[in-house]
């Protein structure tokens, strides 16, 4: 790729009533540009997702430029639902790479409690296909929902099955400060949780709040003059399927997930073997299981096994959601994908404290949007 | 009010009208115009019988904005006969008696009001077969 992170900044994930949009974008970029010991930058990618519906705010672009006395820079926003995060960095990474922009600032954003629930459920739910699939009342957590009960019919799995990926989940958020949930989570309670669209229920999705996090990248050749630990993006890749589910050719099967991750590993030139840890999109435990099986991780039908053997805690083969993931970290839609990308770098820098992950070369990322239809994935690797 | 939105869509919201592949011949709902098996242009109407069986279902008990006064209610994959699959709610059935592979038919119900001055949107859900169709 020939591109590099020189800097990376988030804030915490909660419910941030004090803090409105364009503060939160500014916490996360100030954060990154002091990490990256630079005050400028060249251009601005805002991934968000529901600026529009719930703040009654877009053109970001524009806005955050200014706010962060930026004014005259490019900055645009880029949206692909909750693959927002992970899409924006994508088109910072092209544009380092197309040589157009020496330096550029991806920050992901969401402010989701400026509303109560069922204006956000609404609002979320506009990533699935609004005249098809939400005028019929469907969720995003139905969506999930819909595919977990199948994946259960046809595998013969059980619902206690799943706990292993939010215990996982809360056991690392529990370490990690910035997390929305730092309490332990007991399988046992898992399976008694209460419904939000059965059966999927409160401990099996990812709490929505708000929060920014923001990544600044340069060439690789730039970059290791300007910071100690320059972290290498060697894959990166975005693929899209069927946007709604009912268009699937395989309800269980993210076929996106597959192609970006195929696309991105081949690119970095890596086998799953080298793959030190993996920051999956855990909105549901079916979409964590579901990842680990389009990546290639787990054959199909088996993803949920890597979490009742312990696979993917952070000793274990292949550590997942290691700061906690949506599920305990908190999952701020568009921001998603952003947070993946500074943990994954925090894990590769050695600077991840009590959620370590001992001798982590090479980390993988993957936001994903609405039901699947989109896909992104980044391959980061720190060179000795 | 979207007025126009739904206007639109009438014909696939009260008859279920998809399209046909002229090139593989496969069966599209919702229409789309471009064939997703083969990528051809598909713009002859077809039809559906409305008749299939539930793929996969859930209750949703956390509602949108706009349906919060129909919680709890199921929503479904149907797979239709003729191939496709469509997502619309149960309707004419208790919670619990749902299953995957349990025969369905198209029937229309009232989907969502928009407020007290709103309009109210009709389209299709689907109920469990009581009785063995007519075959002509």
């Amino acid at each position: 790729m020939d591109v590099s992170i020189i800097g990376v900044g988030q804030t915490e994930v909660k419910e941030m009533w004090e803090t409105s949009i364009r503060h939160l974008s500014w916490y996360a970029i100030e954060a990154a540009l002091d990490d990256a010991h630079v005050s400028k930058v060249d251009a601005l990618f805002v991934g968000n997702m529901l600026a529009g519906e719930l703040s009654q705010q877009n053109h970001l672009g524009a806005l955050v430029a200014d706010f962060a006395g930026m004014r005259g820079i490019e900055a645009v926003t880029v949206e692909a639902a909750d693959a927002s995060g992970g899409a924006a960095l994508r088109q910072a990474v092209l544009a380092v790479k197309s040589g157009m922009v020496k330096t550029a600032l991806a920050v992901g954003v969401e402010k989701m409690t400026d509303q109560t629930g069922a204006s956000v459920t609404r609002a979320l739910a506009t990533g699935l296909d609004t005249d098809y699939e939400m005028m019929q009342g469907l969720t995003t957590a139905g969506m999930g929902a819909l595919i977990m009960r199948r994946y259960m019919y046809e595998h013969g799995v059980e619902l206690a099955d799943f706990a292993g990926f939010s215990v996982n989940a809360h056991a690392n958020g529990a370490d990690n400060p910035l997390a929305m949930f730092r309490n332990r989570l007991r399988a046992e309670s898992f399976i008694s949780a209460p419904l939000v669209a059965d059966p999927v229920s409160l401990f099996d999705m990812a709490p929505l709040a708000d929060g920014a996090a923001a990544v600044i990248v340069t060439s690789k050749e730039r970059a290791m003059d300007m910071v100690p630990q320059p972290v290498e993006i060697v894959g990166s890749a975005i693929a899209t399927d069927a946007f709604a589910l009912h268009d699937r050719r395989d309800l269980l099967w993210l076929k996106a997930a597959e192609l970006s991750a195929q696309k991105a590993m081949a690119q970095a030139g890596v086998v799953h073997d080298d793959i030190d840890l993996f920051e999956l999109h855990d909105s549901f435990t079916i979409m964590a299981a579901l990842s680990l099986e389009a990546t290639g991780f787990a054959e199909r039908g088996k993803g949920w096994q890597m979490a009742r053997d312990g696979e993917i805690a952070r000793n274990g083969r292949l550590p997942i959601s290691t700061f906690g993931g949506l599920k305990a970290r908190g999952n701020p839609g568009g921001a998603t994908g952003m947070y993946q990308i500074v943990e994954v770098v925090r894990q590769l820098r050695g600077q991840a404290g009590a959620c370590q992950i001992a001798d982590a070369k090479i980390g993988m990322a993957q936001n994903i949007g609405g039901s699947g239809g989109t896909a992104v994935t980044h391959i980061l690797q720190i060179r000795d | 009010m979207e007025v126009s939105r739904h206007w639109r869509l009438q014909k696939q919201r009260y008859e279920l009208v998809g399209e046909t592949c002229d090139s593989c011949g496969v069966k599209l709902f919702p229409p789309r115009d471009v064939c997703l098996e083969c990528e051809a242009p598909a713009q002859e109407l077809y039809t559906f019988t409305g008749l299939g069986e539930v793929f996969s279902y859930t209750t949703i008990y956390d509602a949108p904005a706009g349906f919060e006064h129909n919680a709890p209610y199921q929503v479904a994959l149907i797979k239709l006969e003729e191939g496709p699959i469509v997502t619309a709610q149960l309707t004419d059935m208790a919670l619990d008696e749902a299953y995957i592979g349990m025969p369905v038919e198209m029937v229309t119900r009232k989907l969502r009001t928009d407020g007290e001055e709103g309009m109210i949107v009709y389209g299709y859900k689907f109920r469990p077969i009581c009785f063995e169709p007519v075959v002509n």
